[in-house]
């Protein structure tokens, strides 16, 4: 099929499925009026039932527990799926990205980029621990929080060089992050079997609204959480930089 | 009243659609795919959408304020990570693609194992 005929019978049924969106969206409510009852129903009673301040955290990590530990393990499934499609192939060498062109000398990195990136580090992964533990007083939680902390390791990047950032990456600490927050994710959730409850039912002691320590396992499950998206993205960021190290086959021209 | 929330997210759906339908570069089509995504966001978050509703936390207001739904929201915070590891793998799969082929064009490596 050549591209431009392609195209006509991609705008032929863009059109027609277009056409059906519209239909459908004019039945929705208007934008605006909230018709559903359940997000009314959730913002009555989800402070007094979970002592959670967040609301959509106590939707994300207790009443919808299981389907964000499914949505968990796709995102686990795919970091591992990265490091499968990016391992090092049999016929592939390691060289220098610089190693092409030996008459170009690749700029280094400026005073100024290294400085405020490692002075920015620890302010970065601060806050990145703060948006983890807050989680479910005011917004943030394991995924936002997670991908701050992952930041930290692309500071190093920035302010050094990717050979730096293998040195300093310390590969043990970040298989056992992701691993020990997905394993940890089901642990809480047996916890609600071990007391004699359903699986992830918030069987913890509740406290006070408000309080750092309240609102049961849902501070638990996001500190998992972040644990598993922080070392995800990590292991991403090394896998797709490693990239630039491995790259050719002996002997190929590219 | 105003459905403008609905309609961007029904544009960026197609939209999204026909960049991957006619692209001719992995990344590019990678990139697509986000943006026909980030549609669904809107689309929930609109539908979500109550006029003069806070954000449901109730920290600094009493419970009993009124407040966006909750529900929506929490599907699209995990879905936008989800949805950033998933790009990862197809990134991934691209980058193979193009130290196999040599290209990041469909058709010209389509056209090649013929």
């Amino acid at each position: 099929m050549t591209p431009a005929l392609r195209r006509r019978v991609f705008l032929a049924a863009a059109a027609v499925a277009g056409g059906l969106l519209l239909w459908g969206l004019t039945g929705l409510p208007d934008y605006g009026v909230y018709a559903g009852p359940y997000g009314d129903v959730l913002n009555a009673v989800a402070v007094g039932e979970r002592k959670a301040t967040n609301v959509v955290a106590a939707v994300t990590f207790d009443y919808r527990g299981v389907d964000t530990m499914g949505e968990e393990y796709i995102l686990f499934a795919a970091v591992v799926g990265v490091a499968i499609v990016l391992r090092a192939q049999r016929e592939e060498t390691e060289q220098a990205p610089d190693e092409d062109a030996a008459d170009r000398r690749a700029p280094g990195t400026s005073n100024a980029v290294r400085v405020l990136g490692l002075a920015l580090l620890g302010p970065v992964v601060l806050f990145g621990i703060y948006v983890v533990a807050h989680g479910h007083l005011s917004p943030g939680g394991g995924f936002q929080g997670g991908v701050v902390l992952a930041t930290g390791a692309l500071l190093v990047y920035l302010s050094g060089e990717y050979v730096t950032l293998r040195r300093v990456r310390p590969v043990g600490l970040i298989d056992l992050s992701e691993g020990s927050g997905a394993a940890g994710y089901v642990a809480v959730g047996l916890l609600g079997l071990a007391a004699g409850a359903t699986f992830l039912e918030n069987v913890l002691p509740l406290g006070q609204p408000g309080a750092l320590l309240s609102a049961g396992t849902i501070p638990l499950i996001n500190l998992t959480v972040g644990l598993e998206v922080a070392g995800g993205f990590v292991l991403l960021l090394s896998e797709f930089l490693e990239q630039t190290l491995v790259v050719r086959r002996p002997g190929e021209v590219t | 009243m105003i459905h403008l929330p609905y309609l961007v997210a029904a544009w960026l759906f197609l939209v999204g659609l026909y960049g991957i339908v006619t692209s001719r570069n992995l990344v590019h089509a990678v990139t697509c795919l986000s943006v026909v995504q980030s549609s669904t966001y809107i689309l929930l978050l609109a539908v979500g959408f109550e006029r003069g509703g806070t954000a449901p936390i109730f920290l600094d207001v009493p419970v009993g304020t009124k407040a966006v739904d909750p529900v929506v929201g929490a599907l699209t915070l995990t879905d936008i990570v989800v949805g950033a590891t998933v790009s990862a793998l197809l990134l991934a799969l691209a980058v193979q693609i193009y130290k196999h082929h040599g290209t990041l064009d469909p058709e010209r490596f389509r056209s090649r194992e013929d």
